[in-house]
C-alpha cells in the first residue's frame, strides 16, 4: 500500500483546492477565448470583493444567505436527505417575513426584527417540511418534490407580489410592477459598520452556523441525523425514531434557507420584495449556489462560514470581472457548475483510496451519501457517530459497515 | 369564459399544446432510458439550455434549421460524455453532479448569449408540415397533422422507444442493468457500457429538447427552459418508467402551458391569477409522485453506481 500513499495524499489534501483551481483555470481559458486578459479579470474580480471596507462589506452581505442556505444544506445532506429546494425555501422565507412586516407595520424595530426573521424561518421550515414528510412517509423521492415545490414557489410568489402585496401607491400608466411597497423602517436589518452595506444579518448568519454546528456535533438530536444519514437502517434496529429525524432535518433545513430569504429582503439595499417572474430573480440562485458552498465546506458547517465567505466574494466579484473585461458574471455559476462536477467526481477516487488504505474493498457495497461525500473529510472514525460499533451495527457488517467500524489505519 | 370554447380557440390551444409538448417528450424519453439503466441525470435542464442556445446561435449564422438542431443534439451528446463519465465511470453522486451540470448550462448559455449575440435577433421558422388527406380531418386534423416536423418525431419516438425497452436485447440489458447490475455483470454484460450508451442517449435527446423549445419559441431568452428540464426529470416517475405514461405526463404539462397562455392573452383570468393556475401541474405532479411511489416499483439500482466484484 506504499506505493499508492502519495496518491492519497495529493486527493485528500489537494482535492479541494486543486478542483478550485482547475475550475479557475478553466475560467481563465474562458476569458481568453472571449478576447478578455485573464489576468486583469482576476485581478477585478479579488479587488471587487475583498478589496476595501467597501468590498468586504458587500461580500459578507452577499456570503450570508449563502451560508444560511449552505448551513441548511450540510443538515439535510448529513441525514442523506437532498434538499435541491433552497430556491422554494428562500422564495417562501421571504414572502412570508415580508407579509409579517407589512402586517405589523408598527412594532418597534427591537421586536419587529425578531419577528421577521422568525417568519421567514417558519416559511422555509413549511416548505421544507413537505418533502421532508413526503420522503420519510410515503417514500416520495425528495429531489423530485423539492424542484416541484420551488415551480409551487415561484408562482405563490409571482401572485402574491403582483396581486395582495402589491404596491398599490406605484405611479404607473401601465399597470403595476411586481413589488411591495418600501418595507417599515424599523423592520429593516441594521447596518454595523457606517457606510458600508454590513448589517446585522451577517451576524445572524454566522450564529446559526455555530448554533448548526453545536446541534450537529454536541446533541442527541445531532447525532441521530448524522446516524440516520449513514444507516437508515442500523438507525432503526438501534431504536431512533429515523422518519422523524428525517422530516425534523429537512425542516431544520428549510427553515435555515427561510431564514435566508428573509435576510434577502430585510438585508438588501431596495428593502422591498419585488420579482422579475423567476425564482433566481429573488434569490441570485443561491438555492444552488449553497449548495456548493456547502459541498466545498466538506458539509461541515464551520467550513462553510469561510466557504460562504470565499462564493460571496466570487460572486459579488463577478461584477467587477464583467466592468473590467466585458465578459459576463454568469462566468461565476459556470465555473461553480464546473467546480461541483469536479467535486463529487473526485469523491470516488478519494473514498477508493481510503477503502484501499482501510480494507480491502467489500463487493457490492453500497454506500449511503454523506459516506459518499464525507469520507474524505472525517478523520478516521473519530468523525463518526461516537457510538460503540455492536449498537450500531448488529451482527456481523460488511460492506460500507466495514468503513465506518475500523479504526483509522487499521488492516491493511 | 365562452369565447374559450369556440372552436377556432380550442383547435388553436390543442395544436400550441402539442407543440410545447414535444420538448418534454424528447427529455422525458431520453431520461426514461437513462433511469431504466439505473441512471437518475439530474442535469437535463442545464444541457437543455445550452443546447437551446447552441441552436440559436447556428440558427443565426447559417439560417440552415437542420444544422442548427444538430448543434443543439451535438452539444446534448458532449455534455452527455461529461454527465457519464462523472456519474457512471466516476461514479459521483448522481443528484449532486446534475446539478453541476445545470449550474454550468444556466451560466455558460447566459454567458454566450450576452457575449456572441447580445440584442436577441429573430431565427427563421420551422415549418408545419401538413400531412395529406388526413390533415382534412375535422377539428382533429389541423391539431394532430399539421405540425412541425419536430413534433411528429417527438411522438413516433413513444412506441420506438416502448420496442426498444421491452422487444429488444439491448433493452433486456438496458432493464437489467437498473433492477439488478450485480446479476447483468455477472452473464457477461458490461454495466457500465450499457448506462454510458443510455446516458449518452438521454443527454442527446435533452439537447434535441432544447432545440424543439428553441425552435417553438423562435428567440433565445435568459433561462428558456424555466426549469422544464426538473420538470422532465419528474415525469419520467410520473409516468412510472413507461414510455406512454411520461408522454401522458408530456401531454399534461404541454396542455396546461398552453391553456394559461391562451386564458391570458383572452383576458379570461387576471394576469395575477394565471400564476396560480401555472401552479397547479406541480401540485398534481407531487400528488401523483405520491401515489406512483406506493403502487410503482422504481428500478431497483437506480441512482446507485455499480461498483463490480473484485
Amino acid at each position: 500500500m506504499r506505493a499508492v500513499g502519495w496518491r492519497r495524499v495529493l486527493l485528500r489534501w489537494y482535492a479541494l483546492p486543486g478542483s478550485l483551481l482547475a475550475a479557475l483555470l478553466l475560467g481563465a481559458a474562458m476569458m481568453a477565448a472571449l478576447g478578455a486578459d485573464p489576468l486583469t479579470g482576476y485581478h477585478a474580480l479579488v479587488v471587487g470583493a475583498f478589496g476595501g471596507s467597501t468590498a468586504l462589506g458587500a461580500t459578507a452581505v452577499r456570503a450570508a444567505p449563502l451560508l444560511l442556505v449552505g448551513i441548511g444544506i450540510c443538515i439535510a445532506f448529513r441525514a442523506n436527505v437532498l434538499n435541491i429546494g433552497g430556491e422554494g425555501q428562500l422564495a417562501l422565507g421571504g414572502l412570508a417575513s415580508t407579509a409579517t412586516a407589512l402586517a405589523l407595520p408598527g412594532l418597534p424595530a427591537g421586536v419587529l426584527v425578531p419577528l421577521v426573521l422568525l417568519a421567514g424561518a417558519a416559511g422555509g421550515a413549511l416548505w421544507g417540511a413537505i418533502p421532508g414528510a413526503l420522503r420519510a412517509y410515503l417514500n416520495v423521492n425528495e429531489i423530485l418534490s423539492t424542484v416541484m415545490l420551488n415551480l409551487v414557489a415561484v408562482q405563490i410568489m409571482n401572485y402574491l407580489l403582483s396581486g395582495p402585496m402589491v404596491d398599490r401607491t406605484q405611479n404607473s400608466t401601465f399597470g403595476l410592477i411586481p413589488e411591495t411597497r418600501v418595507l417599515p423602517h424599523s423592520s429593516w436589518l441594521p447596518i454595523l459598520v457606517p457606510g458600508t452595506q454590513l448589517q446585522a444579518g451577517v451576524i445572524v448568519a454566522v450564529v446559526m452556523a455555530i448554533a448548526v454546528y453545536v446541534l450537529l456535533r454536541r446533541t442527541t438530536f445531532g447525532f441521530r441525523v448524522r446516524s440516520v444519514g449513514i444507516s437508515r437502517e442500523a438507525s432503526r434496529y438501534a431504536g431512533m425514531a429515523v422518519k422523524r429525524t428525517m422530516t425534523a432535518a429537512m425542516t431544520l433545513s428549510g427553515a435555515m434557507c427561510g431564514l435566508g430569504g428573509a435576510l434577502l429582503v430585510f438585508g438588501s439595499t431596495s428593502h422591498r420584495m419585488v420579482t422579475d417572474g423567476s425564482l433566481t430573480g429573488f434569490t441570485g440562485s443561491d438555492g444552488f449556489n449553497g449548495i456548493v458552498v456547502a459541498l466545498f465546506a466538506g458539509l461541515s458547517p464551520l467550513w462553510t462560514i469561510v466557504s460562504s465567505f470565499l462564493f460571496g466574494g466570487m460572486l459579488v466579484g463577478g461584477d467587477a470581472l464583467q466592468v473590467a473585461t466585458g465578459v459576463p458574471s454568469t462566468m461565476v455559476t459556470t465555473l461553480e457548475g464546473v467546480l461541483v462536477v469536479l467535486l463529487v467526481s473526485l469523491e470516488y477516487l478519494r473514498r477508493r483510496e481510503r477503502l484501499n488504505a482501510l480494507a480491502p474493498p467489500v463487493a457490492g457495497s453500497e454506500s449511503s451519501l454523506s459516506q459518499r461525500v464525507l469520507a474524505p473529510f472525517s478523520k478516521g472514525a473519530s468523525r463518526v457517530p461516537a457510538c460503540p460499533p455492536s449498537q450500531l451495527q448488529p451482527g456481523p457488517v460488511e460492506g460500507s459497515g466495514a468503513v465506518v467500524g475500523a479504526p483509522p489505519g487499521g488492516p491493511q | 369564459m365562452s369565447e374559450f370554447f369556440s372552436q377556432t380557440v380550442l383547435t388553436a390551444t390543442f395544436t400550441a399544446a402539442l407543440g410545447l409538448a414535444a420538448p418534454f417528450l424528447f427529455a422525458t424519453l431520453g431520461e426514461t432510458m437513462g433511469q431504466r439503466s439505473g441512471v437518475i441525470n439530474l442535469g437535463v435542464d442545464g444541457i437543455m439550455l445550452l443546447s437551446a442556445f447552441a441552436t440559436y446561435y447556428a440558427a443565426l449564422q447559417t439560417g440552415d434549421l437542420l444544422v442548427a438542431v444538430l448543434a443543439g443534439m451535438g452539444v446534448g451528446l458532449l455534455l452527455g460524455v461529461v454527465t457519464a463519465l462523472a456519474s457512471v465511470t466516476l461514479k459521483a453522486e448522481q443528484g449532486i453532479s446534475g446539478i453541476g451540470i445545470y449550474l454550468f448550462g444556466l451560466g455558460f448559455s447566459d454567458l454566450l448569449f450576452i457575449k456572441l449575440v447580445g440584442t436577441p435577433r429573430p431565427i427563421p421558422q420551422l415549418n408545419t408540415l401538413a400531412i395529406p388527406v388526413v390533415d382534412r380531418i375535422p377539428v382533429l386534423g389541423p391539431i394532430l397533422f399539421q405540425q412541425t416536423v419536430l413534433v411528429y418525431v417527438a411522438f413516433l419516438l413513444v412506441p420506438v422507444v416502448t420496442v426498444v425497452l421491452n422487444r429488444t436485447t439491448y433493452g433486456l440489458n438496458v432493464r437489467a442493468a437498473g433492477e439488478n447490475p450485480a446479476a447483468a455483470d455477472s452473464v457477461g454484460i458490461s454495466v457500465a457500457r450499457i448506462r454510458w450508451s443510455t446516458v449518452l442517449f438521454g443527454c442527446t435527446m435533452a439537447g434535441l429538447a432544447g432545440a424543439a423549445l428553441l425552435l417553438y419559441d423562435g428567440i433565445f431568452v435568459q433561462d428558456i427552459t424555466q426549469s422544464q428540464g426538473f420538470i422532465a426529470v419528474a415525469l419520467v416517475y410520473f409516468g412510472a418508467w413507461r414510455p406512454f405514461g411520461v408522454m401522458a405526463g408530456s401531454l399534461l404539462y404541454g396542455l396546461t402551458i398552453a391553456v394559461v397562455l391562451q386564458w391570458k392573452s383572452l383576458g379570461i383570468i387576471p394576469v395575477s391569477a394565471s400564476d396560480l393556475a401555472a401552479a397547479a401541474p406541480a401540485v398534481l405532479t407531487i400528488m401523483v409522485l405520491v401515489i406512483i411511489a406506493r403502487r410503482f416499483r422504481q428500478p431497483a439500482a437506480l441512482g446507485k453506481p455499480f461498483e463490480r466484484a473484485a
